[in-house]
């Protein structure tokens, strides 16, 4: 019994293994398109295993995507013709550099606005603290008192 | 009002945190279709049961239909399937598959075993009609009204909530 679950879970541990080793897919002939078409690739998303491009992915989607891209190409679409293929298809979120519309403002913008707004919050902060700085000089019993402790502290090791 | 300035970072905080409560419910395996109120594109294909008969997309122009993308390979179909079989049952709208990237022989054993809920199914070996209905995670249905045009899409598993919360209001709005 026990074997048999040890043999089991081996054969579930491997199988995305298994799915993995197949056939290579048909690499293009062309080496020129083949280049042009892994350039492109890197700055495409996976839909698949989201966090790779295409360039990256073993996905079978991503397999088929790059043959697809091969084939426009060979068909003399442009780069920015084979983008506009998969947007229709898959959406802005192909794209790792999404298009600036107004949808992706706060995307593209979101960053400078919060740095722009922290460092104004900063200034101002700055700013008040040295008025009150300024605005409170010490009364004579004060003054007296820190120049005594002055005193103290010196002649002692720091 | 003097301790309102100390109320500021609680606020953003909770604001904050509300961002990422929802972001925990999001599944980000849904990427919005951009062929949501668009088109359906144009295929043609063999049927499953029979390479002799092909269906194209203008065939199914005058009515409300059911697209669902599917594959004998497919883990979550099989979850999906009994839904799909149930819905068949009540005859609201007629289901079309779509076996994607699969064998003839695969998906006639699978529907055969599983129970049959399309109309038809069509046959797409090497994904091409996949790839221009935007297909990236199997299963996939459209709902595709009398204009030829798709309203809805559904990227994962359908479930009797999503059938009875989603596509079931939509039927009957697209219908009447």
């Amino acid at each position: 019994m026990r074997r048999r679950l040890l043999a089991w879970s081996l054969v579930v541990l491997t199988a995305p293994f298994a799915a993995g080793a197949r056939e290579a897919p048909p690499v293009g002939q062309d080496p020129v398109i083949e280049q042009r078409m892994m350039a492109l690739a890197e700055e495409l998303r996976c839909l698949v295993c989201q966090n790779q491009t295409l360039a990256d992915s073993h996905a079978d989607l991503a397999v088929d995507l790059r043959q697809e891209i091969r084939e426009l190409m060979q068909k003399g679409q442009s780069d920015e013709q084979v983008k506009r293929y998969l947007v229709a298809r898959y959406g802005d979120f192909v794209l790792y550099r999404p298009p600036l519309k107004s949808t992706t403002w706060l995307l593209w913008f979101g960053p400078a606005v919060l740095l722009v707004g922290g460092l104004a919050t900063l200034y101002l902060v700055l700013l008040r603290r040295r008025r009150l700085l300024a605005a409170e000089p010490l009364n004579e019993d004060q003054e007296k008192r820190a120049l005594a402790l002055l005193s103290e502290d010196e002649g002692q090791p720091s | 009002m003097r301790y309102l300035r100390y109320l500021i970072p609680l606020a953003a905080f909770v604001v904050l945190t509300g961002f990422l409560m929802k972001g925990l419910w999001m599944d980000p395996h849904t990427v919005p279709s951009p062929l949501i109120d668009k088109p359906a594109p144009e295929f043609r294909l063999t049927q499953v049961a029979d390479p002799g008969k092909s269906i194209g997309r203008d065939d199914m122009l005058g009515k409300v239909w059911l697209l669902n993308v599917w594959a004998s390979w497919c883990v979550s179909c099989r979850e999906e399937h009994p839904v799909l079989v149930e819905f068949a049952k009540t005859g609201m709208v007629p289901i079309y598959g779509l076996d994607y990237k699969d064998t003839r022989d695969e998906a006639l054993k699978w529907l055969e075993r599983l129970g049959n809920p399309y109309q038809a199914s069509l046959f797409d070996p090497d994904g091409r009609v996949g790839i221009d209905y935007g297909v990236y995670g199997v299963p996939e249905t459209y709902v595709i009204d009398r204009t030829g045009t798709i309203r809805y899409k559904q990227i994962g598993p359908i479930t009797p909530e999503i059938l009875h919360d989603k596509i079931v209001p939509l039927l009957r709005k697209l219908n009447a």
